[in-house]
């Protein structure tokens, strides 16, 4: 619908326009909620009925042309016609600025907090199940942004390192009773690899091919962990996976034989939040650690590279940088974080089975890399604790969570089209000079 | 640098001390029916400026492509002579040419890294040196000394360049955000910053005012005299063509036509026809004509 000019020439409304516009409006919402909200589906004693409801399209179109209205309305005195394209919002946007202000200092308040948590008086153990579970997709989120945010690759299968990590771990534990901490690097190994064997193929593929093919290859892992039952358990999935220790101690209320347990050698209480508490900073502790790595790396060769090779494939390859090999690393340090999360994920549940790694989580994983602003960690942050938190306290609304959730989203990304965070600090300043017109640079000179 | 004698894209050799840094033999360029590039031959000299010319189509941008490896040529032979190292172009990928035969490029519609920084297009120009001292990563991700001196001498290689292109105040601005005139001027010093012994320039004139065109030139006579490398360069502006090259080669429809000093093929009749077309169809409006008799300085 064009929605044409709201005043005449001379200024005054054009009130025909507007009903006309409004009408227009109407009509869509009545083709559209005739069929949909209009008829339902009824079982009556012969079969399947239809029940007509025409009160509930008459206010679908009634809503439609009032809402129309008033928009007209609010175009008409003063409003802005249209969100303007803020494709470049950094400048004189004070959310954009605030935001700025957040990635800088946000970080330093974010960790402390996260770190006191478990002592505040709030923090029980709903709160910090919660929690847990939004700092797992934090980890994704950094270990993804790796890979989509500055590598650009588009990986839609993401989940399947997630998987493999964690079948890695539930297997190694339960067939040779190795500890967690053994295990944890091996499911990173593991998943590495899977990125490597992916990748090595795949990575000659651009945009949307790469993204196909992962998400082939996010389906083709879930179906081979369901199909391969004397090996995964298949659709039963793998359980009794062994709990994390805490040095050798381990957290059940009874001590097998000859060992200790936590609360006993600390001489506490038994109370099983210690458990969750330990969980709690586990998981701290991997994201952070994901996160100071990617941090590092940005700041090298390598982390430079990947993203050069986002913003201009053929000028990286004129510049004598082997897009492959970079990718490549990408990829399989993206699937290695992805791995650690995968294993912490399975020892957390102690049961996992290939239900948990459906594409969704994929896409979630994309969704808060993408909305968070891709490359900016303190945006996977913002982004992990409204979806995954948001979508925990809002259980209430039942099925409408996920349209809520739906709807949410959509006008975050009309709003801010690049993310929350698409501030980007470059990695390094030129220096002021000490001492200006200094000794010929040596090298430089280049080969005379 | 065990085993280099038996990589067949490298050959040594006593012959290769007289040879010129770039030969390249009957390259020929098939695109399905078309046939871009017909069976050229010519050669580039180190310490000059060796300019392409020709109308479009002509097939500068694809010798370009070959000599860099973006296209395979058909049939043909590119040597590269790197002090007495000879290196065949034509077998080489892409990156490889960058890496080991040091030849640099930069592109007819611009490719910076628009969202990184001036100074970030710099250093990551210089990514093979600084994965070396990085020892792959690990010595960078633990902060060594050396990785450090090694990050801090790719900065100061890239303020020199800075200083040439005069954007040290620019060195923080997203490359993207620059007007254009300085975005074709740090393209330049970001292939310069990969170490060349050739830089191919693909029309680095187009789209500059007339002051931005004369700073351009006096770059390039900077990095062919200080820096002893050899340039290629595709020019449609005569007028910078004539001032600064050594060399002139012209091609029409993928084919060689002239050879020589500029004042020669300035001269040169068959050029002259290529540009102005054949001589049944002329009638030419007049003020084009009387721009081509500027430009091929009245002698038509
Ligand atoms: N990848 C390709 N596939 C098919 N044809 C191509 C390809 N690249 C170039 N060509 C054709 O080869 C011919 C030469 O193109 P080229 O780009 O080399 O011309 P040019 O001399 O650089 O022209 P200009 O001055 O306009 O840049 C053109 O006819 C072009 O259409
Ligand atoms: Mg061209």
């Amino acid at each position: 619908m064009a929605a044409g000019n709201v005043r005449t020439a001379e200024g005054a409304l054009d009130l025909p326009a507007i009903l006309k516009d409004c009408l227009m409006s109407a009509l869509v919402v009545f083709a559209l909620a005739a069929p949909i909200i209009g008829l339902r589906t009824i079982d009556t004693p012969g079969g399947l009925g239809i029940d007509y409801r025409f009160d509930d399209v008459a206010l679908a179109v009634l809503a439609g042309f009032v809402g129309r209205l008033l928009v007209n309305i609010y175009w008409a005195y003063g409003g802005r016609r249209r969100p303007p394209a803020k494709v470049d919002a950094i400048k004189g946007d004070s959310f954009a600025s605030f935001m700025k202000k957040v990635g800088l200092y946000g970080g330093p308040v974010a960790i402390l907090f996260a770190v006191a948590m478990p002592a505040m008086p709030f923090a029980d153990r709903y709160v910090l199940d919660v929690a847990i579970l939004v700092l797992t997709y934090i980890m994704l989120g950094w270990g993804l942004n790796i890979v989509v945010g500055l590598a650009g690759l588009l990986d839609l299968g993401y989940v399947a390192f997630y998987a493999v990590g964690a079948y890695s771990y539930a297997l190694i534990a339960t067939y040779f009773g190795w500890s967690f901490w053994v295990c944890l690097p091996l499911a990173g190994v593991f998943a590495c690899f899977f990125g490597i064997i992916l990748g090595f193929p795949v990575l000659r593929l651009r945009g949307d091919y790469l993204a196909i093919v992962t998400l082939g290859f996010g389906e083709i892992i879930r179906v081979v962990l369901l199909n391969w039952y004397e090996f995964t358990g298949g659709p039963n999935g793998v359980s009794g996976i062994p709990r994390p220790s805490f040095f050798g101690l381990n957290f059940a209320r009874i001590a097998p034989e000859g060992e200790q347990t936590f609360h006993q050698f600390f001489g506490l209480e038994f109370s099983s939040v210690h458990r969750i508490i330990f969980l709690y900073y586990l998981i701290l502790a991997l994201a952070l650690i994901t996160n100071f790595v990617t941090l590092r790396l940005r700041k090298l060769p390598i982390g430079r590279a990947w993203e050069a090779l986002r913003e201009d494939e053929i000028a990286c390859r004129s510049l004598g940088i082997n897009p492959t090999n970079t990718k490549l690393t990408a990829f399989a340090i993206g699937a290695m974080f992805g791995g650690f999360a995968g294993s912490f994920f399975a020892t957390r549940q102690g049961f996992i089975s290939p239900e948990s790694f459906t594409f969704i989580e994929s896409a979630v994983i994309l969704a808060i890399v993408v909305l968070g602003g891709m490359g900016s960690q303190i945006g996977v942050v913002i982004a992990a604790i409204f979806l995954i938190g948001g979508t925990e306290v809002f259980r209430e609304l039942e099925q409408y969570r996920m349209l809520a959730f739906g709807g949410a989203m959509v006008l975050i990304m009309v709003w801010k089209p690049r993310g929350l965070l698409a501030h980007r600090e470059p990695t390094l300043k030129l220096p002021p000079t000490a001492k200006a017109e200094a000794k010929p640079l040596a090298g430089a000179g280049g080969a005379a | 640098m065990i085993g280099i004698f038996d990589d067949p894209r490298i050959a040594t050799g006593a012959v290769s001390k007289d040879a010129p840094l770039l030969q390249v033999e009957h390259l020929t360029m098939r695109f399905g029916g078309l046939l871009a590039i017909n069976d050229v031959s010519f050669s580039a000299a180190k310490r000059e400026i060796t300019a392409i010319i020709g109308p479009n189509g002509a097939g500068k941008t694809t010798v370009f492509n070959c000599l860099t490896g973006f296209y395979k040529p058909t049939t043909g032979r590119l040597t590269l002579n790197r002090e007495g190292t000879l290196f065949y172009l034509e077998r080489m990928e892409d990156f490889r040419i960058s890496q080991e035969a040091h030849v640099a490029r930069t592109f007819q519609n611009i490719r910076l890294f628009p969202a990184m920084s001036v100074l970030e297009n710099l250093v990551v120009a210089q990514h093979n040196a600084l994965m070396r001292a990085s020892a792959f990563t690990f010595a960078g991700l633990f902060g060594l000394k050396r990785y450090r001196t090694a990050e801090r001498d790719a900065v100061e290689r890239a303020r020199y360049w800075l200083e040439r292109i005069n954007l040290v105040d620019r060195a923080d601005w997203n490359a993207g955000n620059l007007p254009y005139g300085d975005q074709r001027r740090l393209e330049i010093a970001r292939a310069m910053c990969t170490d060349p012994v050739l830089l191919c320039l693909d029309e680095p004139a187009a789209g500059l005012n007339p002051r931005e065109s004369l700073e351009l030139n006096e770059l390039l006579r900077f990095i062919r005299d200080e820096h002893g490398i050899g340039v290629l360069l595709i020019e449609h502006d005569m007028s910078v063509v004539m001032e600064i090259s050594d060399h002139v080669i012209v091609l029409d429809y993928g084919r060689k036509i002239a050879d020589g000093a500029p004042e020669a093929v300035r001269s040169d009749p068959t050029v002259i026809k290529a540009y102005l077309g054949e001589e049944e169809d002329e009638e030419l409006p007049p003020e084009i004509a009387a721009d081509l008799e500027k430009k091929t300085g009245g002698e038509a």
